[in-house]
């Protein structure tokens, strides 16, 4: 049998006729009115509108605090995802997780309904904890919420208590939490709230002399290939270093024929020594505010932020700070990387520098991103953060003010892709970074699109690619400046300008 | 080391003129005080603020679109002898969920720096009765640890003082809280002392003041005074005095043993205030 493709299918005659059929029925305006309010809404007159929009949020670039609650407890060793709510929610978070790295996502929800509504989830914590510790052993629970769990207010730390003290889940078993409303921040605050509980709630061995180790937090990150470049590197300086939390093992397991359920993860033995380090260097600021408020006023310990790694610059500053608190030099094998890094930029300078950007993504990622498109001398022109705060904006002004090239550039947070469509009319560039969301502004803007950030759906393998390090910066050049070959070349495909060497 | 204290009782018993006075007690004996109002309503500052209410968490943040939008600043007000006051406010009444208003409005005090460490008591005042998880959220672990129920003679009064109780036993096999006493704001019925000692016995716990009933109250409150600034040499300020004492020298901290609605029958019945055959 001939599977048709899904394009081909939906070209048959038999479909082309139903689909107009059906339209009969759906009231549609005249096509001409479309055609006329999709001009419109192209127009200066709109955008105007579109930026005084108030009660309506449309594509906006971020998703909820659960979601990034459950990717930081994946990446620990034998830990189960379990969240305290409805069951629709939980399947969202896998399934968007799934979707990003064609990976199966196990997590657990206690099911919530009417009538837990009304009386207090305690019961499915209760029964939820009991048979996902019967079921599927896991060597830590960690346990979030969703809105409908917050709205009634289920007090987490009583209800784990109770579960403990009811002798259903053994007392050796560590079950941290973090209360993740979902109507409150975005994925990166879950982020922040779930490191900050398992920190806060794992049983730690307590504090002893301090271990040689540093701790480095990636922050709400979803490139596998990033946490095996920062263990690479921190290998090759002979840093021993804890990665809270590792999701590399998790989210890019291989394939052996047979399914396990935990895989990969900072190993547990890990975490609980982890209070022990030197010192915790995070290499995001706006997903680790209350873990690092935490470890420097609870543990008392050492906490640094780092420029995210992206770019040369972020990079160098990242290593010399891991070599400040080390002690350990950086090696001439990075150095070596360092030089192929910034020769490889060099090369693809010519058809970047001078280039207009726009951006779309979690504040973190845009900073590093911003700093490298700096370094190669693009012009950053409309930075869109819909999870972006005050302190974001000041953060990234700073840095666009330091070069020549951030003199065109806008900083908006708070608002939509939808926005985004209007800025791109209104002011076009050479390229859009975002993640598959952006893929309307790309077809109704023709601006090509280059996919970094979170999620990508629609293209395959881009999260196995480090985009932190020296490495992570060839990896970037690579897929800029292809990007914007191809549109070159396409431009050029009937002109004098057609060549094969670039 | 700073005490943090929940106030719950019935609606209308007088918790807000009772812990105004007694936090205005404890400010005149040169403690630093902090009072948060858990009740739509908002009215549990305005004795100490001399004014008809302050501007609530949840009001500015209906106002900005977003909590994240206000500064500590702007719902943190300090008021007679150095009190500060918080409300969290909440939706019109008929609409929204006024407990998430308060786990929203405590959040952001906590997150924004409002407990300073040179307090030496946060004072909850919480809606009549623990409806929802959401009122609970100034007893849940790391909060407050002692529970005080204002409370009378009437019947009502002790029927939600008992209820209170079984929220509160809830939270106190998981967690630290504990019941300091119960707070007997005189309605004047028969043998209202008596009574609540009984009940009080019966819940594990002391009747750990009796406040008589004084019309100087109500005549400082229309003044938006409590009576100890109003009137400080009135004796019905040394009752709020030493109501303060009290709770200043408080050991008595239990888990409560509420009482099944038969018994709490039974004990109105012994003391003549409900009619039938005491059992």
């Amino acid at each position: 049998m001939i599977v048709k493709d899904h394009n081909e299918l939906f070209n048959d005659t038999a479909y082309v006729e139903q689909f107009e059929r059906k339209r009969e029925f759906e009231n549609p305006p005249p096509a001409g009115d479309v055609q006329k309010t999709a001009q419109w809404s192209a127009s200066a007159e709109y955008m105007e509108k579109n930026f005084k929009r108030e009660a309506l949020v449309i594509n906006p670039a971020k998703a909820c605090q659960p979601l990034g609650a459950m990717l930081c407890a994946l990446g620990f060793e034998n830990t189960l995802n379990f969240v305290q709510g409805s069951q629709g929610c939980v399947s969202y978070f896998r399934s968007h997780l799934s979707r990003h790295f064609k990976e199966p996502v196990a997590a657990v929800s206690s099911s919530m309904t009417e009538d837990s509504a009304v009386f207090g989830g305690v019961n499915n914590m209760l029964e939820g904890l009991e048979n996902a510790y019967t079921l599927y052993k896991p060597g830590m629970i960690a346990v979030s919420t969703t809105c409908m769990a917050e709205v009634i207010g289920d007090d987490l730390n009583s209800f784990i208590k109770t579960a403990v003290e009811k002798g259903i889940v053994p007392q050796t078993l560590d079950i941290p939490f973090a209360h993740t409303p979902s109507f409150v921040g975005s994925h990166i605050t879950g982020y922040d709230n779930m490191m900050k509980g398992i920190l806060s709630g794992v049983k730690a061995g307590g504090k002893a002399a301090p271990s040689n180790s540093i701790n480095i937090i990636p922050g709400f990150d979803t490139y596998t290939g990033n946490y095996v470049e920062l263990k690479r590197l921190m290998n090759l300086m002979g840093v021993n270093a804890t990665v809270l939390a590792d999701i590399s093992g998790t989210l890019d397991s291989p394939n052996t024929g047979r399914y396990q359920l935990y895989t990969g993860g900072t190993p547990l033995s890990a975490l609980k020594d982890s209070i022990n380090a030197l010192s915790t260097v995070a290499l995001q600021k706006y997903s680790t505010v209350k873990t690092g408020e935490f470890i420097k006023t609870v543990w008392g310990k050492d906490f640094q932020i780092a420029p995210v790694p992206i770019g040369i610059e972020n990079t160098d500053e990242f290593l010399d700070m891991v070599t400040a608190v080390t002690g350990k030099p950086v090696s001439s094998e990075i150095e070596n990387e360092r030089g192929r890094a910034v020769d490889a930029m060099i090369d693809s300078h010519p058809y970047v520098h001078g280039k207009r950007f726009a951006l779309v993504g979690d504040p973190d990622l845009l900073m590093g991103l911003l700093s490298f498109i700096l370094e190669m001398g693009g012009r950053p022109v409309h930075i869109l953060c819909t999870n972006g705060d005050a302190a974001f904006v000041k953060d990234a002004e700073a840095l666009l003010s330091r070069s020549q090239f951030g003199k065109d550039s806008t900083v908006h947070v708070g608002k939509d892709m939808w926005h985004l469509r209007s800025l791109l009319f209104a002011e076009p560039v050479d390229l859009l970074i975002g993640n598959s969301y952006a893929k309307s502004l790309w077809r109704d803007t023709n601006t090509p699109l280059l996919r970094i950030g979170f999620p990508l759906f629609d293209r395959h393998h881009l999260h196995r690619y480090p985009i932190i390090g020296y490495q992570g910066a060839i990896n970037l050049t690579n897929w800029i400046v292809n990007t914007l070959l191809d549109e070159m070349d396409r431009k050029a495909m009937f002109t004098q300008s057609f060549d094969v060497i670039r | 080391m700073m005490r943090q204290i929940a106030i719950y009782g019935k609606g209308g018993i007088g918790k807000s003129t009772t812990t105004q006075n007694t936090v205005a007690a404890l400010a005149e004996a040169g403690h630093k005080c902090l009072i948060v109002g858990c009740d739509p309503k908002a009215d549990a500052t305005r004795l100490i603020l001399n004014r008809k209410a302050q501007a609530t968490v949840m009001d500015l943040a209906r106002e900005r679109g977003s909590v994240e939008e206000l500064e500590i600043g702007e719902v943190l007000l300090e008021g007679f002898l150095g009190i500060k006051c918080a409300e969290s406010g909440g939706p019109e009444p008929g609409v929204g969920c006024a407990g998430r208003g308060v786990i929203t409005a405590i959040n952001f005090l906590e997150e924004n720096g409002a407990y300073t460490e040179d307090l030496d008591y946060v004072f909850y005042d919480v809606l009549g009765d623990v409806v929802c998880g959401g009122f609970a959220m100034p007893i849940r672990e790391g909060k407050a640890k002692e529970i005080y129920i204002v409370t009378s003679g009437e019947m009502m009064a002790m029927y939600a003082a008992n209820n209170i109780a079984r929220g509160v036993l809830k939270y106190a096999n998981s967690g630290g809280v504990r019941l300091g006493g119960l707070i007997c704001n005189s309605r004047k019925t028969d043998k209202e002392a008596e009574l609540i000692m009984a009940l009080a016995a019966k819940l594990n716990t002391q009747m750990i003041h009796f406040i008589p009933r004084d019309n100087q109250v109500q005549r400082a409150e229309l003044r938006r005074q409590t009576v100890i600034e109003y009137s400080p040499e009135h004796a019905q300020c040394d009752e709020y005095r030493a109501l303060a004492k009290k709770i200043a020298e408080n050991k008595n901290f239990v888990i409560p043993t509420p009482l099944e609605m038969e018994e709490l029958e039974t004990l109105l019945m012994e003391f003549g205030i409900m009619e039938g055959e005491a059992a």
